[in-house]
């Protein structure tokens, strides 16, 4: 099929950067949507042209590093669908299709179609973890989990950090990836003795980092590739009013 | 005397820090004879730790805990995307959970055994040992394990074992393993005792008075190349399979952290001992940039086949059951469809040479769950594997409930990687190696859910034990930024990048990185030849000089520059392809992934020969002819015998 992209320029982080128009002849509909773009640079390269940059590299939907805002939408039309999970099958001939990076004011374009999602490990490090030092663990046995309390922390724990949540949200708030740690981490006994300066240090950090604040909007559950539910904000926002009030 | 013109022979290596004595008693004893390092000393060492996948980031965290001073660095923008995220199936550990017969002892067979007798005992032992903490020590980290309805963990049983040892978080046990480190690493960060280096990627190792003692490293967003010295160094930096092009890793997995530290001395061990996974999707055109694994789990319930009759254009629906060739059931009726990876991928590629095979090109076979189907319902096949089917239809466009899916071998994981001690320290003293990186565990094949196994043992277990020995002679007298083993490393670097940029060629990365991979494919995958190998040799160093003569590189060195990026891999692809070929024509057997097709029974079975190869190959840096030191093996406790699946 033949494709007219319409593609975010932008050479480095203070630069200007604009939409630039290219063709594709020839476009396989077997191709993935990151295979589109690797025909396309090598096409750039061969023109003695700069190659478009972006993000990539499991290629199958769980490293989180493809990051591409299609024709509006994070990773495209595909519900539950990463970028590079997507196929050209899903477009037909003679689209024009608008490929733009995440835009959020915590994730500065570094290049082309690349952005610095630093702002996630930040948080991380702000509290989402348990302290367990090496060694220290008793038997895997010792404390046993109810099957339903372990599916809920595995759905929440599926969060591949994309930063498509923030890319959604009209505000820029990265509160659906946060609650998702908050709740994964909530959901297991032995994380009990932190929750509070968990969700209290996280959100310090979110705030810090120029992320935006949450209105309820859900864009971010209808962007998520691995479709983690608003529930999650829920329970985070219990937390933290909890926190905040013994806090206090 | 050197078995062919290609390489030259050298003195026998050994590991000289296995203690002897009774093979369950040995890590205590090294643990208790290794020197310790005072904790207010602690402080005043840095260790470099270069990879943040399970075997890096469990590695840096602990080390950081115990309160060494840390660096530790990833070509990602987060040290959470490193390759081990994609690791599916699940985990190993003899806990016996079960109580259906495991034990460490147990574990410690099959992994000899599946390893095909060609790895050491004694390290064998060890993660068989270990593997029961690191379950503890995941859970209370917090990773979300399945769980029975009880509460308990949940089990299953892995690529044919017959117990049931294997823990797993749904299809994504990687991810949520590498998640708990990754969490443990940010702890660490935040205290103060890591530092964090993302979007950087080393380039070079430096090596001081015969001592790892730093890395030179681009930073991939400003292109500024700089030097780390610290008293030791760790390369976590995974395994090699992409030199295939086509692989299950991740587009960004290579070779260049190991064929530096290889090209500064370090041995370089059984680099062709590959597995090919048998279940991954067909390739679907010359677009291809990575294959995908489809998990090992869908051979329990469906069945693979291909007509009987070569080149039969009908749809499998339309092939009534008679036509039809269910090959591994006819070949293997004790094992079935779950003969091991090796066997599997084999046979397939056997149906699809005989001109059976289906779909595109003819490079693909069936797995049928029709059956499954039939006997269990839509439903409880939807329950069992509906994520795969998923993901299958997403990438084929068909749907795996009606129409059988199609699927083919593909490179999968390294067995092969930099030679270590028991301490997992390399031949370089204070140059240590964990992970899918070295090639201490696993022999010539790896058993399924044992390769996260083993990166969680080095990096959480072992290798904080064993380095403080070493460390226990540091701090190590400081080096200048400008002393001569520095100056020479920053400029090495600096001038492969000036090559490539300069370079006034026509061709892109990619082109050669793909004409690379099909001639490894050809010669040195599935079944390799005397004859394909030399020939593999010559067209690999033909199209290594092409690519110096030809490749295009856009673009300048003060930027983030993908394409740059990649042609550095690449360069050293070509040199450990050559390698790699080179080690495949010397090991005159078969064994484990390693199928030399003059080395088969009468029913083309792999023939494994002890007499002449019982050994590792560690191969020396040289140039153009490496220099080949053997370490014999020996088995005390595991007899060797051959493989079987009759
Ligand atoms: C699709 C798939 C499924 C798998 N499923 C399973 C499974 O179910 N069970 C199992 O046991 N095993 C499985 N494996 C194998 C297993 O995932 C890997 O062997 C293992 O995760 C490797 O971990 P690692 O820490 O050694 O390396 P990796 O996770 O590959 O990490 C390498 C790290 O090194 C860094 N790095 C590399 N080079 C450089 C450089 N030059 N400079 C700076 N940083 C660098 C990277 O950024 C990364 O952080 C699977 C593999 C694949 C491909
Ligand atoms: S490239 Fe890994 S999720 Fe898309």
């Amino acid at each position: 099929m033949k494709l007219k992209l319409r593609i975010w320029r932008q050479p480095n982080p203070e630069a200007k950067g604009k939409m630039v128009s290219y063709v594709l002849d020839d476009v396989s509909e077997d191709a993935s949507f990151l295979e589109m773009l690797d025909v396309l640079n090598e096409q750039l390269i061969a023109d003695g042209e700069d190659p478009v940059a972006f993000d990539h590299d499991c290629r199958e939907g769980i490293c989180g590093a493809c990051s591409l805002v299609i024709d509006g939408q994070p990773h495209g039309p595909q519900a539950a669908t990463t970028t590079c999970q997507l196929h050209m099958r899903k477009f037909r001939d003679g689209d024009i299709i608008d490929i733009e990076p995440w835009r959020a004011g915590a994730f500065p374009v570094v290049k082309d179609l690349v952005v610095d999602r630093t702002a996630f490990d930040r948080i991380i490090a702000a509290g989402g973890y348990i302290s367990a030092p090496t060694g220290t663990a008793p038997d895997a046995h010792a404390a046993p989990i109810p099957k339903q309390d372990a599916d809920a922390a595995f759905s929440a724990a599926a969060c591949i950090g994309c930063g498509a949540c923030v890319a959604a949200c009209p505000n820029g708030s990265g509160m659906l990836f946060m609650a998702a740690k908050v709740t994964h981490l909530g959901l297991m006994p032995q994380c009990q003795p932190e929750r509070a300066t968990r969700v209290l240090g996280m959100v310090a950090e979110h705030d810090a980092a120029g992320f935006g604040g949450c209105t309820n909007t859900g864009e971010c559950a209808s962007a998520c590739p691995k479709e983690i539910g608003l529930d999650v904000i829920g329970r985070l926002n219990r937390d933290f009013r909890k926190a905040a009030a013994r806090a206090a | 005397m050197s078995a062919n013109e290609y390489y030259t022979d050298g003195d026998p290596v050994a590991d000289t820090k296995a203690p002897a004595g009774p093979i369950s008693e040995r890590w205590e004893q090294r643990r208790f004879s290794g020197r310790l390092v005072n904790p207010s000393n602690r402080r005043k060492l840095r260790v470099i730790v270069v990879g943040t996948g399970l075997a890096g980031a469990s590695a840096a965290a602990t080390l950081g805990e115990l309160g060494y001073r840390v660096s530790n660095y990833c070509f990602q923008d987060s040290p959470r995307r490193a390759h081990s995220i994609a690791a599916q199936g699940g985990i190993n550990a003899a806990k016996n959970y079960r109580n259906d017969g495991d034990s460490v002892h147990r574990l410690f067979y099959d992994t000899v055994k599946g390893g095909d007798f060609r790895s050491r005992e004694s390290n064998v032992h060890r993660l068989a040992e270990v593997s029961t903490e690191i379950i503890d020590q995941c859970v209370a980290q917090g990773v979300p394990f399945a769980r029975e309805y009880g509460g308990l963990l949940d089990n299953r049983s892995f690529g044919g074992a017959q117990v049931s040892r294997t823990f797993y978080a749904r299809g994504q046990t990687g991810q949520q393993l590498l998640l708990g480190a990754y969490q443990a690493l940010e702890r660490q960060v935040a205290a103060g005792t890591v530092e964090l280096h993302t979007r950087h990627e080393m380039l070079e190792l430096v090596v001081v008075d015969g001592r790892a003692r730093g890395i030179v490293v681009r930073d991939l967003v400003t292109g500024e190349t700089t030097t780390e010295i610290a008293d030791a160094v760790v390369l976590a930096t995974g395994g090699y399979g992409n030199v295939f092009f086509l692989s299950t890793n991740a587009k960004g997995c290579n070779v260049t952290a190991s064929w530096r530290a290889h090209r500064q001395g370090a041995y370089f061990a059984n680099p062709c001992y590959t597995q090919i996974h048998p279940t991954c999707i067909p390739q679907s055109g010359d677009h291809q940039s990575k294959l995908t694994l489809m998990s090992e789990s869908l051979r329990n319930d469906g069945r693979v086949w291909v007509p009987t009759e070569r080149g039969d254009e009908r749809a499998p629906g339309d092939i009534p059951e008679a036509e039809r060739d269910y090959y591994l059931e006819r070949r293997y009726p004790a094992f079935g469809n779950l003969v091991p990876r090796d066997i599997a991928s084999r046979a397939a590629k056997a149906v699809c040479d005989e001109g059976r095979g289906v779909g595109p090109g003819g490079l693909g076979v069936y797995l049928d769950f029709a059956d499954a189907i039939a006997r269990l319902g839509e439903d409880a096949v939807k329950a069992r594997y509906g994520n795969l089917f998923d993901m299958y239809e997403r990438i084929t466009g068909e749907n795996p409930y009606e129409r059988p899916m199609r699927i083919y071998p593909a490179v999968h994981y390294t067995m092969g990687g930099l030679w270590v001690d028991y301490d997992l320290q390399s031949n370089i003293p204070g140059l240590f190696v964990t992970g899918e990186a070295n090639f201490s565990d696993h022999g010539a094949n790896r058993l399924g859910a044992s390769a996260l196994m083993q990166g969680l043992s080095d990096g959480y277990f072992v290798l904080p034990n064993t380095i403080s020995d070493y460390l226990a002679d540091g701090p190590f007298e400081a080096v200048a930024d400008d002393h001569e083993a520095v100056a020479a490393a920053r400029a090495s670097v600096n001038e492969r990048v000036e090559f490539f940029l300069n370079n006034d060629g026509d061709r892109t990365v990619d082109s050669f990185h793909r004409e690379l991979g099909k001639i490894m494919w050809e010669y040195c995958g599935m079944e390799r030849t005397d004859e394909g190998l030399r020939k593999a040799i010559g067209l690999i160093r033909d199209l290594k000089d092409e690519f110096y003569e030809r490749v295009k590189v856009p673009g300048t060195g003060a930027e983030l520059n993908q394409q740059l990026e990649k042609a550095g891999r690449v360069a050293d692809f070509f040199e450990l392809g050559e390698l790699m070929c080179i080690d495949a024509l010397h090991r005159a057997e078969s064994c484990g992934g390693h199928f030399r097709a003059e080395s088969q029974t009468e029913d083309g079975e792999a023939r494994r020969d002890d007499e002449r190869f019982s050994y590792v190959a560690a191969w020396e840096f040289a140039g153009e002819a490496p220099v080949l030191h053997k370490e014999d093996l020996e088995f005390e406790y595991v007899k060797p015998t051959q493989r079987s699946y009759k």
